[in-house]
């Protein structure tokens, strides 16, 4: 059973088409990635994906479930881990409690009133396991705020992770990063390869060939070709979309 | 119920509703293009009331009063802008709520020591001093031209809104205040405009008002919670939304307070009529507001994409 | 003294050297001892006046509930307050003066009523929020008014305070001790939720609600449980109020008062639990005092002593960033980094 299926999806901001008849799967252990031009539609996909923004028509399904009208949150419960382009963190916590927030939304609910949250030793445990796999355990109680750009990226991913994702939406971890904090993301990623099923929105070219197991290009809201990174370099249409761009 | 009645009624909800449409204009666009709540709208109309009815005390002329209320409270909000405002526009709505809360304190204050607490007078212009008599059905000339003035100013700010360059950036401010400025507009003096434009706007109708209601300190903030509904139920940012909400609100209020009491008491036995009437004439405003909300959150007709911050 | 371990009892590590600590601790003790300075001052006035002040604490520790920690700008919940006075109020009318049943009722009417009012209200957020919990307040204010039987807008005089079994209430210093306990029950069970795991989601919800939901936590559920809770601490807050003034009126459910429990939490710094002591004493202390002052230095101007409460409470939101308690350290100085 594939992990993702869109089939179809359309969307329309008044007389922009963002998404233009977009059908792709995600199968379990890949990852695949999706480049595209600026402006091509990637952010308004994603957010069809997640549930934050409610496609035209088509449809999305996760592990088997039509979850086209379903809303973010129903959709997380599922297994649906994401990141954001732009970082998405309750600021005022510090990087263990974004992670312990992102364990306790598996529990089955969070009525508990009484006891002190730091107290729960299982999920503090997976909390910590997930900032460890992401190389951050030196870095519990530093306040979000304080964090470097890439630390704050890496510290996404370990929310995502903590959540015991079944399938994992990356929009564009690599933005804004030097160098440096690249490639450790990059190693990141390539641990984490073939255990959870990823969909990979990228700029970085490197990332993506490095990293992915199929490559779908994105071109004014239209996927124009899916194909194994290497032949998706020799495709003549995609070369011609990228027109200057380095592929 | 005679015809007369109920079409005197709902002309009375039409004048409502159009002195409520000068008052939510303005005040949607502060929230929908400034993202600021403005408690303090109140206190600029009751400072228009003020203003014009000074002005009258001293010339006995309406048409200066109108010209007192509309520069002066827009000259407040001006000043209010530039001098009191900008550092709030960037902070949390809770700072600006508390913020604006202060000023209805001090605004009612200082209207008590300027005037007292007791009421002022102003009243129509002679002209308008009678009743109009249409085929049998009589109605006061004055309420008719608030109406009539009413309408000509949602004319006037619906040509200002669509026709002209300057509605142009206020349409684009309402929904995407970020790309406004990102275009070079200066963003502040845009601020400016329509801060000072809806204190006018909330000017205009304290002085209309002011010969029909009490013009006295406090006079602001029940029509100011009412001018909140009529946002609510119209949509954050949209004055049109502004507009149909206005006039619904000001018909469903004035006749629900007319007739829910008889209504009630063909309904339930006299006593329970007599005690729910007036109860649910005053709240109706606001169940119908619980009611649209539950169906449509962003109001009857909400200014597109990102305005409610 | 060094730090109390977490236990049973204490949620987190007590550092009793913070300045925090150290203030929140002092403010208690003071109030536990007031009704025994006063009646040595031979001042009864203070011990009614102080039970106003915790009354206006507790309403506000529940308004900073949902205000401080969810992020939840309610400008209308002075009309569970309200609501909490005619609770005591419409049953001593008839002869019902039982502090229990008085209690029933404020809950048992508010839970429903909060929660129906709440659930339309979180559809929205932002300015729309704050505007809705106040047109809600102005329709109960309303209700209030129509009760022609009850008083209407001259408010009811209340013949009695309400009986609490063995405690007798119409003694002011009982009816200190009673509120000065509630507020500390109020103190601790916030303490508590906040530091929990509802309370985590709580925050994130006001931090960063798009966050919250992304990560499947169905945030609704839980702004409203805070909700309906704040709402019922202000309903006791005002069945308190009631025995304390003999009287219910819609004045309690005035947008002026949710205004000064929005002043009082800020004052005292949000994102703190003591933080609304800190406020209402403040707050109220400065009610009592600028009338004096002004008719001391300008006499004509004795009545319009609200214009400085306005420019007050303008600057406090202008400047003061995080409140008198909140910019008080949470730690030891020995703890913080040396600059």
């Amino acid at each position: 059973m594939s992990a993702l299926i869109t089939h179809s999806l359309v969307k329309r901001f008044g007389g922009v088409l963002a998404t233009d008849r977009v059908s792709l799967t995600v199968e379990p252990g890949e990852l695949h990635a999706i480049i595209g031009p600026n402006g091509a539609g990637k952010s308004t996909l994603i957010g069809q994906l997640a549930g934050e923004i409610a496609s035209d028509s088509g449809s999305v399904r996760i592990l088997g479930t039509d979850v086209t009208h379903m809303p973010t949150h129903k959709r997380a419960q599922l297994g649906l881990a994401r990141t954001y382009q732009v970082t998405q963190l309750a600021k005022e916590f510090t990087a263990l409690d974004n992670v312990l927030l992102a364990v306790n939304a598996r529990a089955a609910h969070n009525f508990r009133f009484w006891s002190n949250a730091h107290h729960d030793t299982a999920a503090m445990q997976k909390a910590k396991a997930a900032l460890a796999t992401v190389g951050m355990s030196h870095l519990h109680h530093a306040e979000v705020g304080t964090l470097a750009h890439g630390e704050q990226r890496q510290l996404e991913i370990a929310m995502a992770l903590a959540t015991a994702p079944k399938l994992l939406l990356l929009d564009e971890p690599l933005a804004g990063m030097s160098q440096g904090e690249s490639s450790g993301i990059i190693a990141l990623l390539q641990s984490l390869k073939g255990r959870y099923p990823m969909l990979l929105v990228e700029h970085d070219m490197e990332a993506v060939f490095a990293l992915a197991d199929r490559v779908s290009v994105l071109v004014y809201g239209r996927i124009i070709a899916t194909d194994t990174p290497d032949r998706i370099r020799e495709n003549a249409e995609v070369r011609a979309a990228y027109l200057g761009e380095e592929v | 119920m005679t015809l007369q009645l109920a079409l005197s009624q709902l002309l009375n909800g039409l004048q409502l509703g159009v002195l409520l449409f000068l008052l939510a204009a303005g005040l949607t666009l502060v929230f929908g293009i400034m993202s600021f709540v403005n408690l303090a709208h109140g206190s600029l109309y009751m400072l228009g009331a003020y203003f014009g009815a000074a002005a009258f005390a001293k010339t006995d002329s309406f048409l200066l009063a109108i010209i007192a209320a509309v520069v002066g409270a827009g000259l407040v909000g001006l000043l209010l802008d530039r001098f009191a405002l900008t550092k709030l526009y960037a902070r949390d709505h809770l700072d600006q709520v508390l913020a604006t809360f202060g000023l209805i304190l001090f605004f009612n204050e200082l209207i008590r020591i300027i005037w007292g607490p007791a009421s002022v007078f102003i009243s129509a212009p002679k002209l308008l001093d009678g009743t109009i008599d249409i085929g049998g059905f009589t109605y006061p000339s004055y309420r008719l031209a608030i109406i009539a003035a009413g309408l000509a100013v949602a004319l006037g700010l619906y040509l200002l809104i669509q026709k002209t360059r300057v509605g142009m950036l206020i349409r684009a401010g309402a929904t995407h205040a970020n790309m406004v400025a990102a275009l070079g507009v200066n963003i502040k003096w845009l601020n400016t405009l329509v801060f000072a434009l809806g204190a006018a706007l909330a000017g205009l109708a304290g002085v209309m008002a002011g010969p029909i209601v009490s013009v006295q300190p406090g006079m602001g903030e029940p029509v100011l919670i009412l001018t909140l509904v009529v946002i609510i139920i119209g949509g954050l940012g949209s004055i049109r939304g502004a507009f149909f909400a206005a006039l619904l609100v000001g018909v469903v209020d004035t006749l629900g307070r007319a007739f829910m009491p008889t209504i009630m008491r063909s309904l339930l036995e006299r006593s329970t009529a007599d005690a729910a009437g007036p109860a649910l004439a005053s709240m109706l405003i606001y169940l119908f507001m619980a009611v649209v909300l539950a169906v449509k959150p962003q109001g009857l007709f909400p200014a597109n994409v990102a305005a409610a911050r | 003294m060094n730090d109390t371990k977490p236990s049973m009892l204490w949620p987190v590590a007590i550092r009793w050297r913070a300045p925090r600590t150290v203030v929140a601790v002092t403010i208690i003790a003071l109030l536990a001892v007031l009704p025994m300075i006063a009646s040595a001052l031979e001042s009864s006035y203070y011990v009614s006046f102080s039970t106003r002040i915790l009354i206006y604490a507790l309403a506000s520790i529940g308004l900073n509930f949902i205000l401080g920690f969810g992020g939840m700008v309610s400008l209308g919940h002075a009309m569970y307050v309200l609501l909490g006075a005619y609770a005591v109020a419409i049953p001593s009318s008839h002869g019902v003066t039982s502090g229990f049943i008085h209690v029933a009722l404020a809950v048992g009417v508010c839970v429903p009523l909060a929660a129906g009012l709440g659930a339309v209200a979180l559809r929205t957020s932002g300015i729309a929020f704050i505007m809705i919990t106040l047109a809600f307040a102005q329709m109960l204010y309303f209700g209030a008014v129509s009760l022609k039987d009850y008083g209407g807008d001259d408010g009811l005089t209340i013949p009695a305070r309400s009986t609490l079994g063995g405690l007798d209430l119409a003694t002011n210093t009982t009816l200190y001790y009673v509120a000065f306990v509630t507020v500390l029950v109020a103190l601790y069970l916030s303490w508590r939720a906040v530091l929990s795991p509802f309370g985590l989601v709580l925050r994130a919800s006001r931090s960063n609600p798009r966050r919250a939901t992304a990560l499947g936590h169905p945030i609704f559920r839980y702004q409203l449980a805070a909700y309906v809770a704040s709402a019922v601490v202000c309903a006791i807050a005002g069945v308190l109020l009631a025995n304390l003034t003999l009287f219910a009126s819609p004045a309690y459910g005035a947008w002026t008062l949710s205004g000064e429990l929005i002043v009082i939490v800020i004052l005292g710094g949000l994102g703190t639990v003591f933080g609304p002591v800190v406020g209402a004493i403040i707050l109220l202390a400065l009610e009592e005092t600028l009338p004096t002052l002004v008719e001391a230095t300008l006499p004509d101007y004795k009545s319009n002593w609200m214009l400085l409460l306005g420019l007050f409470i303008f600057f406090v939101a202008l400047l003061l960033k995080r409140g008198v308690f909140g910019s008080l350290p949470a730690s030891a100085r020995s703890e913080r980094a040396e600059p």
